[in-house]
């Protein structure tokens, strides 16, 4: 080998950096205002009744924050992390991959400054409006460049499972965003859907499913894929189990969507189609766990001393438990109970705060050390508390929201011996007010659980110093 | 031909793939392949 290629052979880590900096950030900015228009809930004055903090404003901007910022950057920031080191390459294009940070900011930005002002194409999760589309979709092609371009200069010959579940994740999102935010502009920050009626709905709803089944599942399951064998240092524990996982999960979930559009003017048996697939989305779903779940298999132990292998592990646990209820309430008996109440919230939530949260905060935990040349996170003991927070935040908030979801769905449909409604819908507001104060509650653990992993980051960082990573020499593959 | 042919054509073709996917993985199983891949966030260490 020549010795020319050693000045080139370390990985790309700055952009890295960046974005697991920014992750975490907007994680608290996110949770933050979660939090205020949980407490909105509890005491509606909190609007101050000025428009820009209305409800209707800053629940997108909580959405976006917590889904696009926080788990956006999280997922670049281990997306190129893991494509480098399982590639033994450096990222394709540093300088395109440095755009992807600052264009990624921009959006976030653009958001944060123009949902508050009520610009909104009104979908959800695609609430931002054409100009800021636009921006989105330029990043995210040139983040599937420099991703794929990474992939296609791998020095080894497998391209690992976690990189199938990113690449799968990459390309989704770039053709959910672009065919579900097709529109006409009608002024610089306003424009009408490309489609119309029901049609608007199933193209909605296709891709705010998959918004959930690629962005918040298959990128957070390539994660999964990497950081917990490397935590538990065994490899996963069913390699042809994760191919399966993968296909499986590939084929199914596009078809999920119309258990969104339950008892709507979809035809019924778009709606049955929808039940059905995702019905058969348990499947996947659960061998994906397990095979999380028993990578750990004879290290257990592990559990008891390491809060980070914990995040990982009830993370998986959560992922577990809210594709089983998933399922469950996309049965049309079952949604004819849930829709429209807080148990649709709940579920989200146990998805978002157990699964995606803890999954993040865990591969966070992993890198950030790693990047800044230290041995471990500036305190464990606070990784330890973090850990208890979340936990207790989501167990607090997700079964406030079962009970006053459950007992609004059954208030609604209680209909008395003459068939006039038993209770009216302000009775069922009123019923719920408790329940809305303890999911506050929860919402704030978990919100002070990640200002504490912001300053045990901070702390982490600035004691240590940007590492440059070396390239390890290639193995000889077959 | 009629569009809902090539719709019911995509679906049942995606389906053997499906199943074409599931026999290959379950005949690789035990296969070296396998293995070293599953080791590649591993190898990264060895320096």
């Amino acid at each position: 080998m020549q010795l020319t290629n050693t000045q080139s052979a370390t990985y790309n880590d700055g952009v890295i950096r960046q974005f697991s900096i920014m992750a975490v950030v907007w994680g608290v900015v996110g949770m933050l205002v979660g939090c205020v228009i949980a407490a909105q809930l509890v005491w509606p004055e909190l609007n101050l009744g000025l428009p820009w903090t209305s409800f209707g404003r800053l629940r997108p901007l909580h959405t976006n924050a917590v889904i696009f910022a926080f788990g956006g950057c999280t997922l670049f920031a281990t997306s190129y992390y893991v494509v480098q080191r399982t590639c033994q390459t450096s990222l394709f294009c540093g300088k395109l991959a440095s755009f992807t940070f600052w264009g990624w900011q921009a959006v976030i930005l653009a958001a944060a400054i123009s949902l508050p002002l009520g610009f909104s194409q009104s979908k959800e999760y695609a609430e931002l409006e054409w100009p800021i589309d636009i921006l989105i979709a330029i990043v995210w092609v040139s983040y599937a460049v420099v991703f794929f371009g990474t992939i296609a200069k791998r020095k080894v010959k497998h391209i690992y499972v976690a990189n199938w579940f990113f690449g799968a994740f990459i390309l989704t999102v770039a053709l959910l965003h672009i065919v579900n935010s097709a529109a006409i502009p009608a002024g610089y920050m306003k424009s009408y859907s490309a489609y119309a009626g029901v049609q608007d709905a199933m193209v909605q709803w296709w891709y705010g499913h998959n918004a959930v089944g690629f962005f918040l599942t298959a990128g957070f399951l390539g994660i999964m894929y990497y950081f917990v064998p490397k935590q538990a240092n065994r490899p996963v524990y069913s390699y042809s189990l994760s191919i399966v996982h993968f296909w499986a999960l590939i084929f199914t979930y596009m078809w999920a969507g119309p258990h969104h559009l339950h008892y709507t003017a979809l035809p019924d048996w778009t709606q049955s189609l929808g039940m059905a697939f995702s019905l058969i989305l348990l499947a996947p779903s659960w061998g994906g766990m397990i095979n999380g779940m028993m990578t750990m298999s004879g290290a257990w132990h592990k559990l008891r001393s390491d809060p980070i292998l914990r995040f990982m592990i009830v993370s998986l646990s959560f992922y577990g438990m809210s594709t089983f209820e998933g399922p469950m309430m996309a049965i049309k008996t079952v949604n004819s109970l849930s829709h429209y109440t807080d148990w649709t919230v709940g579920h989200v939530h146990s998805g978002a705060l157990g699964w995606v949260g803890l999954v993040s905060m865990g591969a966070l935990y992993y890198m950030v050390p790693r990047l800044f040349g230290q041995k471990q996170m500036h305190s464990m003991k606070a990784i330890e508390l973090h850990f208890w927070l979340a936990t207790v935040g989501i167990v607090l908030y997700i079964a406030s929201l079962w009970i006053s979801g459950v007992m609004e769905g059954l208030m609604w449909r209680a209909i008395n011996t003459d068939g006039t409604l038993t209770y009216t819908f302000v009775e069922s507001v009123k019923a719920k007010h408790p329940y809305y104060i303890i999911r506050l509650l929860g919402g704030l653990l978990y919100l002070s659980g990640m200002v504490i992993m912001l300053w045990n980051v901070i702390k982490t960082a600035t004691s240590g110093k940007p590492a440059i990573a070396s390239i390890p020499p290639v193995v000889a593959h077959a | 031909m009629d569009i809902n042919t090539l719709r019911i054509l995509t679906t049942v073709v995606s389906f053997i793939v499906f199943i074409g996917i599931l026999v290959w993985v379950w005949r690789n199983r035990n296969t070296s392949g396998f293995k070293e891949a599953a080791n590649l966030p591993f190898e990264d260490d060895q320096s």
